[in-house]
């Protein structure tokens, strides 16, 4: 398998941000307008929610999340794709230490560790085993 | 309850992430990042059947992850997430044929088993 070019490697690590940014801050303003509220599924309560800004940012930074990783998954593999994008978890942990003064568990940073040790031998594996069905012209 | 919800999550985020996958790997690399041929690309992509029914399944998932909070702890309700990871590896694998080496699945069982500790 050829390598992938340097290119591709900067591409992902540049859409992998993107991914990953656009789910922990959406998560993040999705609880900031959530926190403390009762969730009833009627058509009026949902609009009601939905009219907190808080919540509209954090749905349209989860469609960012979404389109992003589509567009990731377009070269490279979901066995990658998932365990690399999961660095999410640990920044909302570090989020919650640092901005929201949460008390984090000796066994919460155990699982940071294992978590940011299974990214970095993910992240070294190649992105794409798949050979591309259909070739798109090269663009020049 | 809880486990038939959590149930629902697993199949439904698992069958819609792989339906994505291959539509976006059959579709081929993105290369165009300026503002119109990204708008052409969605609107090619969101007639895709498999790019639909991933969307809606990712919208059942969701729910349901919703009403497991409803009836279970965060702490309960994020290892389920971790379940996913296994089962969407073993299954790229195997219907979508990627080659997932040692390194690969290593790294998938430490994002795995973090997950499950955090939640703690």
């Amino acid at each position: 398998m050829r390598k992938p070019s340097a290119r591709l490697r900067l591409k992902t690590r540049v859409l992998t941000s993107v991914v990953v940014g656009a789910n922990v801050l959406g998560n993040v303003s999705l609880s900031l307008g959530l926190k403390n509220r009762v969730l009833a599924f009627t058509p009026a309560a949902v609009l009601e929610v939905l009219w907190n800004p808080w919540v509209t940012l954090g749905v349209a930074l989860l469609i960012l999340w979404l389109l992003s990783r589509m567009a990731l998954l377009s070269w490279a593999d979901l066995s990658y794709v998932l365990p690399v994008t999961s660095i999410g978890y640990v920044l909302t942990v570090i989020f919650g230490k640092v901005f929201l003064l949460e008390q984090v568990s000796t066994l919460r940073w155990l699982g940071v560790l294992l978590i940011t040790a299974g990214v970095a031998l993910v992240g070294a594996t190649p992105l794409r085993t798949v050979r591309r069905r259909r070739r798109k012209a090269q663009a020049p | 309850m809880k486990w038939a919800l959590v149930a629902v999550i697993v199949a439904a985020t698992t069958a819609a992430e792989l339906m994505q996958s291959h539509a976006m790997k059959h579709h081929g690399e993105i290369r165009d990042f300026r503002p119109g041929a990204l708008g052409g690309v969605l609107s090619r992509l969101f007639r895709n059947r498999f790019i639909l029914a991933s969307v809606a399944l990712l919208a059942v998932s969701f729910c349901a992850f919703l009403a497991l909070l409803s009836v279970a702890e965060l702490s309960f309700a994020v290892p389920a997430t971790a379940l996913s990871y296994v089962l969407e590896t073993i299954l790229a694998k195997y219907v979508l044929k990627e080659r997932v080496g040692r390194r690969r699945w290593l790294g998938a069982g430490l994002v795995a088993a973090g997950v499950f500790l955090i939640a703690l």
